[in-house]
């Protein structure tokens, strides 16, 4: 919010005597409940959109409830939430969000730091190239999940097509999304290969507020290149680096769109976003679908809190 | 277009392909242009077609049946088909019941996915909405649906007409009849009859083990030029149509119907586990390793492609499989699903289809009642089988001429019906048939992948979640 808007209904108070007779506080009581009252609309926006939800999905959790059923809700405690720790079915749901998570962000980051630099540096075609790059990024995902499965087809996909008929790598065809091996990993590159321009781009943003005058002073100090990397833009590009990890990490554990597209509710690659549709919508359980949905925020939330700690102690 | 300034030629051939100018008209005034014969073939052809297409404008066949009564000044709001390629008909239908009656009637497409029309119909009826008054629903929908609908157990008779038992039993829940069945849908095995005919065989498989050797045989020799062909192909995702095709293999095998008709969960036998085991054998071997992510549109891909010999599927692929640009057209037959080798085998088919409900909340229930009645009457369902290929419901019309001379598969279809179409165990298990259909397209899909290595166990341990499902009941 602009600060010449507090300022300015605040005219009568300031005058001389005033100030000096009642300290600081009165004035500063004023400013904050102006602010207060200017930051109501949004804040209200804020409880009724998000906070209203939220405890609805908490309260819900707590109970039975079916969608347009006869059966009348009963308050069950942490039923929900230890039926579902128990069940192996989404134990390893839970185990397949992380798989997803720390792969796709692992890769997505060292892809996406490479594809930053080299359209960092300065050649020739370099508009282009940084458009071209961010084409998967400006796919829709259940586009380019439809387009993938295709792709991965065992019979007439192109990526059989290319390994074995082509550059014979495999001698037969393999049924990538069938097959629960190759399943996972499958979607993870589908994912990789989607959000890996997302990353490039937030970390371009980083290299370019980094100066030049710093890289010109390490040449003149005789630093090679590889020093220059892990000396100065890895430490500078900190900030940057982080704020897209936690983008990314939120995004990737709660991943639905992907995986519901290419396998549904396949169990072999199902994960707790999708878990959760299944349990609200399909079975029609708002209970057990919000505890999971609980369970998605809660893992989220601590997410959130290691990041921003991480953050904290780097601006120390 | 500006035909003013058109050569002739172009005029006529412009009108002749709109329809404006007449056979006759083409003819004389093609004469008159000098025009050669092939040139006037041509517009002849293309003359006919689009008189024959105006000819069959949708529901045009449609007769209003007799007894409908007078309902002017009604109003009633009704949910039908998904947007598609049936709507002009089912618009037809409505206008011809307002004509014949006085009521108004307003048609709003449903959901495409069935999972989200229920989730929709949920929704309304949790409300007690009286927004809608009739809505089509899915055959496994009965019990959930039974609260919020209107006993039709009367309104079925008003014109003698037989529809299939076993149709009219799933959709009786507790003594009430939930919905009128409108049209039906079986699984049935499509086959290819040059193939068989090729490779020696005389008729399509009766036995499971028939259809594997079958496979294999045609499959190992049209390998020879064609590496992506496959035996058999059908829907092994995880979802309800999974439900459906194994459902086929365990009754077929003597297995039972997962949940008996008295609630006993009876899935965990020796019959229902071969018959898992047995599918699994043909992943990777006569069906592609990819089979255990097809629904149905994957599996006629490969299908009619011509890529398979056998696939199991709905009626819908049909007549896809007949269009003129089809390579498999008149080259397949359909036949009923094959059936085990043991002692209770018998030929088993899912039953799937639409049935016409009235919602319990609407406020012109005898108009809605009325409708409902009109839309699965003889007449409307006649003209719903010769114009869109939908599988009647009423035992007469597959004897009728008219709609064998359109559909000639749906005479052995009437067998399928009469005999061993299976309903899913839904009216059984009411609202809960979502959790056990999951439960058991869960577990067979992990059988099929080989992720439960152990069919017999993990049966077991369906058996014990299946048992918590019902126990909820």
């Amino acid at each position: 919010m602009s600060a010449s808007a507090d300022v300015a209904p605040l005219p009568e108070v300031s005058t001389a005597t005033q100030r000096r007779e009642r300290p600081a506080g009165t004035l500063g009581r004023r400013r904050e409940r102006l602010a207060w009252l200017l930051v109501l609309p949004s804040l209200l926006v804020v409880l009724l959109v998000a906070l209203y939800p939220l405890i609805q999905t908490f309260r819900l959790s707590f109970t039975n409830t079916r969608l347009a059923s006869a059966r009348t809700p009963r308050v069950v405690g942490f039923d929900n939430y230890v039926d579902l720790l128990r069940e192996d079915a989404f134990r390893s749901t839970l185990w397949h969000t992380v798989v997803f998570t720390v792969s796709s962000v692992f890769f997505e980051t060292i892809l996406g730091l490479a594809i930053a630099l080299v359209i960092h540096s300065n050649f020739r075609g370099r508009g282009g190239v940084r458009t071209a790059m961010l084409v998967p990024w400006a796919i829709p995902t259940v586009v380019s999940a439809s387009m993938w499965q295709w792709m991965y087809h065992d019979v007439f996909g192109v990526v059989n097509d290319i390994l074995v008929n082509r550059l014979h790598i495999l001698d037969q065809k393999v049924a990538w999304l069938a097959n629960p091996a190759t399943a996972l990993p499958a979607i993870i590159a589908v994912d990789v290969w989607k959000t890996t321009p997302f990353m490039a781009l937030l970390l371009l943003a980083g290299l370019q507020l980094i100066s030049t005058d710093i890289y010109e002073a390490s040449l003149v100090d005789g630093a090679n290149r590889v020093q220059q990397f892990f000396q100065i833009t890895l430490p500078l590009l900190r900030p940057a680096l982080l704020v897209a990890l936690i983008f990314r990490t939120l995004d990737a554990f709660r991943v639905f769109d992907v995986i519901y597209v290419m396998k549904q509710f396949a169990p072999e690659t199902m994960t707790v976003a999708v878990y959760a549709r299944q349990q609200l919508i399909d079975l029609a359980k708002l209970g057990r679908g919000s505890a999971a949905a609980v369970i998605i925020f809660l893992c989220i939330f601590v997410f959130v809190v290691l990041y921003t700690r991480l953050i904290k102690v780097e601006e120390m | 277009m500006d035909n003013g300034s058109a050569s002739p030629v172009t005029r006529l051939l412009a009108e002749a392909l709109t329809g404006r100018a007449s056979r006759r008209e083409v003819l004389k005034r093609a004469s008159a242009l000098g025009l050669s014969a092939p040139l006037v073939g041509i517009m002849l052809s293309a003359q006919a077609h689009v008189a024959g297409a105006q000819d069959a404008e949708p529901g045009s066949l449609i007769e209003a049946p007799e007894g409908l009564p007078d309902l002017s000044g009604a109003k009633i709001n009704v949910i039908l088909g998904q947007d598609g390629p049936v709507v002009p008909w089912e618009e037809a239908a409505c206008k011809k019941f307002s004509d014949a009656t006085g009521c108004q009637v307003t048609r709003t497409s449903g959901p495409e996915s069935a999972t989200e029309r229920l989730a929709q119909y949920q929704q309304l009826l949790a409300a007690q909405a009286s927004d809608v008054d009739a809505m089509t629903i899915d055959v496994i929908w009965p019990g959930i649906l039974a609260p919020h609908a209107v006993d039709l157990s009367e309104a079925i008779t008003w014109q003698g007409a037989e529809y299939f038992d076993r149709i009219v039993n799933n959709n009786t829940v507790n003594g009430k009849l939930v919905g009128i069945p409108w049209y039906t849908d079986a699984g049935i095995l499509y086959y290819r009859t040059d193939l068989l005919q090729k490779h020696g065989f005389e008729a399509p498989p009766q036995t499971w083990t028939e259809l594997e050797e079958m496979a294999s045989a045609i499959q190992d020799a049209e390998r020879a030029d064609n590496p992506d062909f496959y035996g058999f192909v059908w829907q092994g995702a995880a979802y309800e149509g999974l439900t459906c095709d194994a459902l086929e293999w365990q009754v077929s095998n003597g297995g039972g119907v997962i949940i008996e008709e008295d609630l006993t969960v009876s899935v965990n036998n020796p019959q229902a586990i071969a018959s898992f085991e047995r599918a699994r054998g043909w992943v990777g071997t006569i069906s592609p390793e990819g089979v255990t992510t097809y629904k149905e549109e994957d599996a006629r891909g490969v299908w009619q492609a011509g890529n398979a010999a056998f696939m199991r599927n709905w009626p819908y692929a049909y007549s896809l499989g007949q269009a003129s640009d089809s390579v498999i057209r008149d080259k397949f037959d359909v036949t009923l699903v094959p059936k085990g080798d043991g002692e209770n085998a018998v030929h088993a088919d899912t039953l799937g289809g639409w049935q016409m409900m009235v919602s319990a909340y609407s406020k012109n229930t005898d108009a809605a009642v009325a409708f409902a009645q009109y839309m699965t009457s003889r007449e409307v369902q006649k003209s719903f089988a010769i114009e869109e290929s939908r599988l009647p419901t009423i035992v007469a019309l597959y004897d009728d001429a008219d709609v064998l001379e359109a559909n000639p598969f749906f005479g052995s279809l009437k067998d399928v019906f009469l005999g061993g179409a299976v309903a899913r165990p839904s009216t059984v298990t009411s609202d809960l048939y979502n959790e056990v259909s999951t439960a058991y397209f869960t577990a067979v899909n992990e059988i099929l992948t080989g992720q439960a290595s152990d069919a017999a166990a993990r049966v077991a341990q369906l058996a014990d979640q299946l048992q918590g499902i019902v126990s909820e009941l």
